[in-house]
């Protein structure tokens, strides 16, 4: 747990190791190859990395098009651009197409830190979740980052792979597997169910753990996929805890809360609390700091767990 | 056959694309006829001449694109697939109707022949220039061939992508202007000035050709001429008659986006079916000498 490497790292290594297979892979990117790593890409494939420069729209309809001709097109730029500077591309030309097109913008979240509000992506999941066809992965870490980057790479139709630019604790073992639409249970409990995607994975062990010292026994899954969602390993653990908490560096509204109520209040409701950002704007800050000042921390949601256990 | 014959076989097809436009639109009671119309000798020349392709293998690698960015004019796009045999012409009828492969605006997972959806507008080019571009990793000789309307020239996106072609020296695309200058709220000029539309595409890098968008030998010429640079994008500002063909719908912004009555489309279909019986005599007598 002491490696800490930021997901978008997986990123241009990924679409490296991809061309080397023969995956016809191209990368498509806007003004900022160096941050989103694909410019690694392109100083190992320089054709297949194209740069627009800044016109996120072009980005994507350009994606669209490379696409059309039978190439793997990822697209970069950070989340608040590519998906909403961009979205009526994304929507009309790729999904309504069902392009092969990938939107992996990195820069999700408020662990973009000083930047401030304008480029703290809280609503991408939102987005992007109601898309028809439009799958949507959020990895916890690099190494499942890079599972994903991979299944996106060989699974036809449009995906949509939210990287960061913080570095977070590597959870996972270089052998880890990425199943499309499977969610993982990384500690098993009987009290509450703590369902965290993204960095908030990390949040919620440690959460779990606090717990534990009051002896509350919380299941940690790994929403990894929050299209198409797991419900059968939702509902089950829903039904075993009675008491649910989903986590999310991500606004409240529509994305992995939303996602969870949805399938819960279907097959099973129980009670339920969303940690997440509570439908704001992100501020300048340090990451960490952010994460306390938006109450996303582990303790935080330790809290909500022993209220949403309360209500039972 | 001779050059007198080529371009009246174009025109008769034209013609034909005409009257299937009219008649398509005014059995679905909706539709858009006047970019239609406007759109019909340039699409006629491109699918009945210019382009190398192949209905009976619509996914043939090597054969030309064409991307309709003005999406709205979809029954031209139709008109033209019909006749070269895409579908069969009983789907005319079918336009914007539950069920049928000829949706509102052209889907490439509806419609065989139609290479991406379109519709919104704006994202033709960009999608072409990114076609464009995967030809060539490929080394590909296919062109891509990308229709854009003049109000649609509003869209900012279009520009990202004029700047795009040029820098990567896409000289297998070639981007053309159905310039008809009117939209939807009245004349380009007064919903928002488009300025010199071939100078600011002279401006962004590209070979630039004017032309009627009604005279086929000069769409021909415009089409068919390579370009001085063959790293140069050529980009054919096409003047064009909105409505063109019925004479009640020329240059009226009105018909953008509405079907003709009973009574319009039969007055309408009488015009296009005496220019269509004209044309095939022409292009009878043209092919014989």
């Amino acid at each position: 747990m002491s490696d800490k490497r930021a997901t978008r790292e997986a990123f241009g290594a990924t679409l490296i190791e991809l061309a080397n297979e023969g995956v016809p892979v191209v990368a498509v990117d806007a003004d900022l190859s160096g941050s989103t790593t694909t410019a690694k890409f392109g100083a190992a494939y320089p054709d297949r990395l194209i740069n627009v420069g800044i016109a996120e729209q072009n980005m994507i309809g350009t994606a669209a098009g490379l696409a059309v001709e039978g190439k793997v097109a990822f697209t970069g730029s950070f989340a608040v651009f590519a998906t909403g500077r961009a979205y009526d591309q994304i929507r009309n030309t790729v999904c309504y197409s069902n392009l092969d097109v990938k939107v992996a913008p990195t820069h999700s979240g408020i662990t973009v830190g000083p930047d401030g509000g304008s480029h703290q992506m809280l609503e991408d999941i939102a987005l992007m979740r109601v898309l028809p066809g439009m799958r949507v992965l959020v990895p916890a870490d690099a190494v499942a980052a890079r599972a994903a980057i991979r299944v996106a790479a060989t699974t036809p139709g449009p995906f949509y792979v939210r990287l960061g630019r913080a570095a977070v604790p590597v959870i996972y073992r270089d052998d880890y597997i990425f199943e499309l639409g499977r969610a993982r249970v990384l500690r098993e409990g009987m009290h509450v169910t703590l369902a965290a995607c993204g960095v908030m994975v990390e949040q919620a062990l440690a959460a779990a753990e606090q717990l534990e010292l009051d002896g509350i026994h919380a299941e940690v899954i790994d929403v990894s996929t929050i299209k198409p969602l797991d419900t059968v390993t939702l509902v089950a653990s829903a039904l075993k805890t009675g008491a649910v908490v989903t986590c999310e560096e991500h606004s409240i509204i529509g994305g992995l809360g939303s996602a969870v109520a949805e399938a819960l209040g279907e097959h099973a409701p129980v009670p339920l609390a969303r940690v997440g950002v509570r439908d704001v704007f992100g501020t300048s800050g340090e990451p960490a700091e952010l994460m306390t000042h938006f109450g996303l921390t582990g303790a935080d949601i330790a809290e909500a767990a022993r209220a949403v256990i309360g209500r039972r | 056959m001779t050059e007198a014959g080529r371009i009246a076989a174009i025109e008769a097809k034209a013609a034909r694309m005409r009257y299937d436009i009219v008649e398509m639109i005014a059995e679905a009671g909706s539709g858009h006829p006047g970019g239609s119309l406007s759109a019909a000798d340039i699409v006629a020349t491109l699918y009945f001449d210019v382009l190398r392709h192949d209905p009976s293998r619509p996914d043939w690698p090597e054969r030309d694109r064409f991307v309709l960015s003005k999406g709205h004019a979809a029954p031209v796009l139709y008109a033209a697939l019909a006749e070269a045999g895409y579908f069969g012409r009983d789907h005319l009828a079918t336009l914007r109707k539950l069920g049928s492969i000829l949706q509102g605006h052209p889907d490439c997972l509806k419609c065989s022949g139609v290479e991406v959806s379109t519709g919104s507008l704006g994202q033709g080019l960009a999608i072409a220039n990114g076609m464009a571009l995967a030809l060539k990793l490929d080394e590909n000789p296919a062109r891509v061939y990308c229709l854009l309307g003049d109000g649609e020239l509003q869209e900012g996106e279009v520009w990202e992508a004029a700047m795009f072609a040029p820098h990567h020296g896409l000289g297998n695309v070639t981007a053309i202007v159905d310039h008809n200058g009117l939209q939807i709220d009245g004349a380009c000029t007064e919903v928002m000035c488009l300025g010199g539309v071939a100078e600011k595409l002279a401006a962004f890098g590209w070979e630039v050709r004017e032309t009627s968008g009604h005279d086929v030998e000069g769409l021909l010429d415009a089409l068919t001429e390579p370009p001085a640079d063959p790293a140069v994008p050529v980009a054919i500002v096409a003047y064009t008659v909105k409505g063109k063909g019925v004479s009640f719908m020329e240059g009226n912004a009105g018909w953008h986006g509405k079907a003709p009555s009973a009574e319009q489309t039969a007055a309408a279909l009488a015009e296009l079916e005496a220019v269509l019986d004209t044309a095939s005599t022409t292009m009878t007598e043209g092919g014989a000498r």
